[in-house]
């Protein structure tokens, strides 16, 4: 593909075009009997008796898995078989713990506790639907890279809603909510997803220019200032969601993603270092400048300095070390403990129950999702899909990692949803779009290549009537 | 753009690595010192929904979990709960644990390793995973004499008895009073227990003290035993040998004198060490304690296990000669030092370790409440293995004061101890503390002198009695009496 390395093209796999659809129907049954099985477990751990529901369930989650399967046979025959399976399992763990914390507010709370699992089971249903419509709409993602602007002017669009006034919501401090009646929204997840497909269809232009055009200093090649600029520009408005919106893992997982394309794209490492040395002194500014950045790093290196304030990470600790290897089993251990067990701490919630065990599956099937994401994009033919099938797996890959990294202490707590286990209808939505790009684009590399007629070789001089 | 790309899958791989190896961390590593963390919820809770193991004295609980029909499954239950409080301690849901319920916890609860097996088959057969129970040393009918005595002081008395069997430092009483009920701190009625917590940590009385183990006072004559230990291995000296008696003990170029109780002479100038052990003269004492110098007295003292920590099992403050060994004692606090008072401070324990060793000619026994642990299927999984602190003194010296004591009791001071038909040793105490508040009475004896089966060591710290009727041998000796007698049956 590269202009500049012509032999890149060789070391592209050698593709045999196989549809692998029964692979995934196979796939997909696994997938149901554990998700189906999860909530039999819950049912049973917490009331003794399998819920009474399952069966409508089951039979919803078999026909939504049915109606996936049949889709993508029909529009995107060639997609990647692994994904769809992987994020079914994903999504109906996510549903049977949120269902198992629902059972424990329920006993603690009495009759009138908030129950989320039935919402989330119609945003699940919502986000299917939708997959169904990106895949059936967008039956070539190269025509998506026409509209490249529109994706950027719509993800800052996105991305500035919440601070319009009466329309953006604090919660739980940050500033990353938009509240439409009774629902709220976080608009976030989708500019994700623009910011994305805006920034593969800029850099597939300006590669070149980005990585011949500049000066060679101290062994970097550095761009032009011109070219500089909407990098900048970028980190400036990473560092405006810091700060603005107080959401570090947003404006961590932006700058991440657009510094990962430029450097995909231009080749050039250097990108990654001076990437790497804004993003170090925007959080080292950020960690000076604001008290909730100081707050967060904190209770990552003391978080028994103030139990009482680290309550949160703390509780999820103990949750995580209580569950041990194997841990308690689903409905067994207490996870409602740690607040939000149901959102951006359920990856703890999981590691109680499921114990390391479950809990390492789960990396793994996320490891799964981003490595025949990036695997997409090796083989993809064109550079707009290489770059937007990177981007979309990076940005799950730093989500993660930022998330899951937070609740294990790892890293510094940041607020991210866990893609398709965390509660909530924009990120359940947005995820799942992002795998129906993620098949059109693999659908549209694994296809057999169209045949290429070849022109007869002719020496002879071509005849040119003037008339 | 694939070598890129391939690079960046190989760094996604890396940060899910990290993750991976960061969960292995949390969820293995640190999971045990996690799981131990004081108010980790989730254990407290596990723990309070679990058959927690019994504490049995003779067979018979002194706590025990039976089957409540709330969240918590069980209620743990003091049948005895203030004959024993000081050994089982409570097991309260938001206040922890004290005494043996926290020392013995993870036997109790079901944790400790050796319990490894059972936690798997309970595991295996999905049964609820119980605790083992320990059995005590105690004897029921000396801790029940010991109880009675010190009631019998009247009900606003202060005061702590400690038995001990000296051929093994097996702990055969332990009482204080006032007590309290840990029931009270058990239940599963969190503001009841607030507020029961509250009155007990808030009460003058201090009922949650464990006196006999925690309470340093002035131990008064009782420690002449010390000091004549220390003389009779420095000085050389027998039962029989002359020692300098007499009114008052001067000394040069000081006014202070020390004197005797009541103002007597002891019954002359020069008399035996025996006699002055038997009237308790003060004015020998102190002059063996300046004669051996305070630094082998110390030495002596620390013999017996003063400034030590040897029971591991219950709260606990060792004793003390003086408060800062590195200062040096002038001749007159050293002689107030002899006659257990200046800045000596010992717990009754440690005046019972003090008989003990004499009894057990010399031999200092590690002092034990547990005589055996048992897995839930009764199984025995230790069982107490009496060891030696030290030797205190040569079995010569030990005998001597043996006899000495016994003649305490026969002609002397302790007499309020004798036990018609049986020799025993004592000797009382009473200790000077403030002007301004009555002295505290001390006595400690053991017996029977041929073969002692138990020594005991009695402290009244406040009773209601007028101020002259307070003395060892008046108020402590008959309860000390008592105790022994319900050893020796």
């Amino acid at each position: 593909m590269s202009l500049r390395t012509p032999q890149a093209t060789s070391r592209t796999p050698q593709f045999v075009p196989r549809k692998r659809r029964g692979a995934e129907l196979i796939l997909l049954a696994v997938a149901l009997v554990i998700c189906i099985g999860a909530y039999c477990a819950v049912g049973i751990g917490v009331e003794g008796r399998v819920p009474a529901f399952v069966y409508k369930l089951a039979a919803g989650l078999v026909g939504a898995a049915l109606v996936t399967h049949l889709i993508v046979r029909w529009v995107a025959p060639y997609a990647d078989p692994v994904l769809l399976p992987t994020v079914i399992t994903l999504n109906g763990l996510g549903l049977a713990m949120i269902y198992r914390i629902d059972l424990a507010n329920l006993e603690n709370d009495g009759p009138d506790a908030d129950t989320l699992a039935t919402q989330q089971l119609i945003w699940t249903a919502l986000g299917i639907a939708l997959f169904v419509v990106v895949i059936i709409v967008v039956r070539d993602h190269r025509k998506l890279q026409a509209m490249t602007y529109t994706f950027g002017l719509a993800a800052i669009a996105l991305l500035l809603l919440p601070l319009v006034p009466g329309l953006g919501k604090d919660i739980n401090g940050a500033r990353i909510w938009i509240g439409l009646g009774p629902f709220s929204f976080q608009p976030g997840e989708f500019a994700k997803i623009c910011l994305a497909l805006f920034f593969a269809g800029y850099l597939v232009v300006k590669r070149d220019a980005l990585a011949l055009a500049g000066r060679r200093i101290l062994g970097i090649d550095l761009p032009r200032g011109r070219d500089l600029g909407p990098i900048l520009l970028a980190w400036l408005f990473s560092l405006g969601v810091l700060v603005f919106e107080t959401d570090l893992g947003s404006s961590l997982l932006f700058f991440g993603l657009f510094v990962v394309l430029l450097y995909v794209a231009t080749e050039r490492p250097g990108w990654l270092v001076v990437g790497s040395l804004l993003f170090g002194a925007g959080a080292y500014v950020g960690y000076l400048a604001f008290s909730h950045v100081r707050f967060r790093v904190d209770g990552w290196l003391h978080p028994f300095a103030d139990p009482d304030a680290n309550y949160q990470i703390i509780q999820a600790m103990y949750g995580m070390a209580n569950g041990g290897l194997l841990g308690s089993g689903l409905g067994q251990g207490s996870p409602d403990i740690t607040p939000f067990s149901y959102s951006d701490f359920i990856i703890a919630s999981m590691g109680e129950e499921l114990g390391l065990a479950g809990l390492m599956a789960i990396l793994l099937m996320y490891g799964l999702i981003v490595e025949r994401g990036l695997r997409v994009a090796l083989v993809c033919r064109d550079g707009f899909g290489k770059l937007l099938a990177t981007g979309l797996a990076v940005s799950i890959t730093l989500q993660v990692f930022v998330v899951v990294g937070g609740v294990t202490r790892l890293i510094p707590l940041t607020g991210l949803t866990t893609p398709f286990l965390s509660y909530g209808g924009s990120s359940i939505l947005a995820n799942w779009v992002i795998i129906a790009l993620l098949l059109r684009i693999s659908d549209q590399s694994r296809r057999p290549a169209p045949a290429v007629v070849e022109l007869e070789q002719d020496d002879a001089t071509q005849v040119v009537k003037i008339r | 753009m694939n070598r890129p790309i391939r690079i960046m899958a190989i760094g996604c791989l890396v940060l899910f690595f990290a993750l991976l190896m960061n969960a292995n961390y949390l969820q293995f590593v640190s999971a045990d010192s996690l799981n131990a963390r004081n108010g980790n919820k989730r254990v407290i809770d596990e723990e309070y929904s679990r058959d927690r193991g019994a504490i049995l004295v003779e067979g018979k609980p002194i706590a025990q979990s039976v089957p409540s029909d709330d969240e918590y499954r069980y209620q743990r239950r003091y049948p005895e709960p203030e004959l024993y409080a000081d050994l089982t301690g409570f097991y309260s849901y938001t206040f922890g644990r004290s005494a043996l319920e926290s020392s013995q916890n993870p036997i109790l609860s079901g944790s400790d390793n050796r319990l490894f097996v059972n936690r798997v088959i309970d595991l295996i057969g999905s049964r609820q995973p119980k605790g083992g129970s320990i059995s005590l040393t105690l004897d029921r009918k000396a801790q029940e004499a010991a109880a009675a005595g010190l009631r019998g002081l009247g009900s606003d008395a202060t005061g702590a008895v400690v038995a001990l069997e000296p051929s093994t430092g097996a702990v055969l009483a332990m009482v204080n009073q006032p007590s309290y009920d840990p029931n009270r701190l058990a239940g599963h009625d969190f503001g009841q227990v607030s507020d029961a917590w509250k009155q007990l940590t808030k009460s003058d009385a201090q009922p949650m003290l464990n006196r006999t183990t925690q309470l340093t006072l002035p131990p008064g004559s009782t420690f002449k035993m010390v000091t004549a230990a220390a003389a009779m291995s420095e000085l050389g000296l027998k039962p029989d040998s002359m020692v300098d008696a007499g009114t008052t003990l001067s000394f040069p170029g000081i006014s202070y004198t020390l004197r005797n109780e009541g103002g007597s002479d002891c019954g002359g100038e020069r008399i035996t060490l025996s006699q002055a052990l038997a009237v308790s003269c003060n004015v020998t004492f102190g002059g063996l304690a300046e004669k051996v110098g305070a630094a082998k007295l110390a030495e002596q003292a620390d013999a017996f296990g003063f400034g030590e920590d040897y029971l591991d099992e219950l709260p606990f403050a060792p004793s003390r000669v003086t408060s800062d060994s590195s200062v040096e004692l002038d001749a007159p606090q050293t002689a107030q030092t002899g006659i257990g008072q200046f800045e000596v401070a010992a717990t009754p324990l440690q005046m019972a370790m003090v008989t003990s060793a004499i009894a057990n000619d010399g031999g200092l026994m590690t002092p034990y409440t547990v005589a055996s642990v048992r897995s839930p299927d009764l199984e025995v999984l230790e069982s107490a293995d009496p060891e030696q602190l030290s030797q205190a003194t040569t079995s010569t010296v030990a005998q001597g004061l043996q006899e000495m004591m016994v003649e305490t009791v026969d002609n002397g001071t302790a007499a309020s101890a004798a036990i018609s038909g049986i020799d025993v040793g004592g000797k009382t105490g009473t200790a000077q503390s403030t002007p301004d508040r009555p002295p505290y009475a001390w006595f400690t004896a053991f017996a029977p002198a041929d073969d002692p089966r138990v020594a005991v060591a009695v402290l009244v710290e406040s009773t209601s009695t007028t101020r002259s009727e307070i003395s060892g041998g008046g108020l402590a000796g008959p309860i000390a009496k008592a105790v022994m007698e319900a050893v020796l049956g």
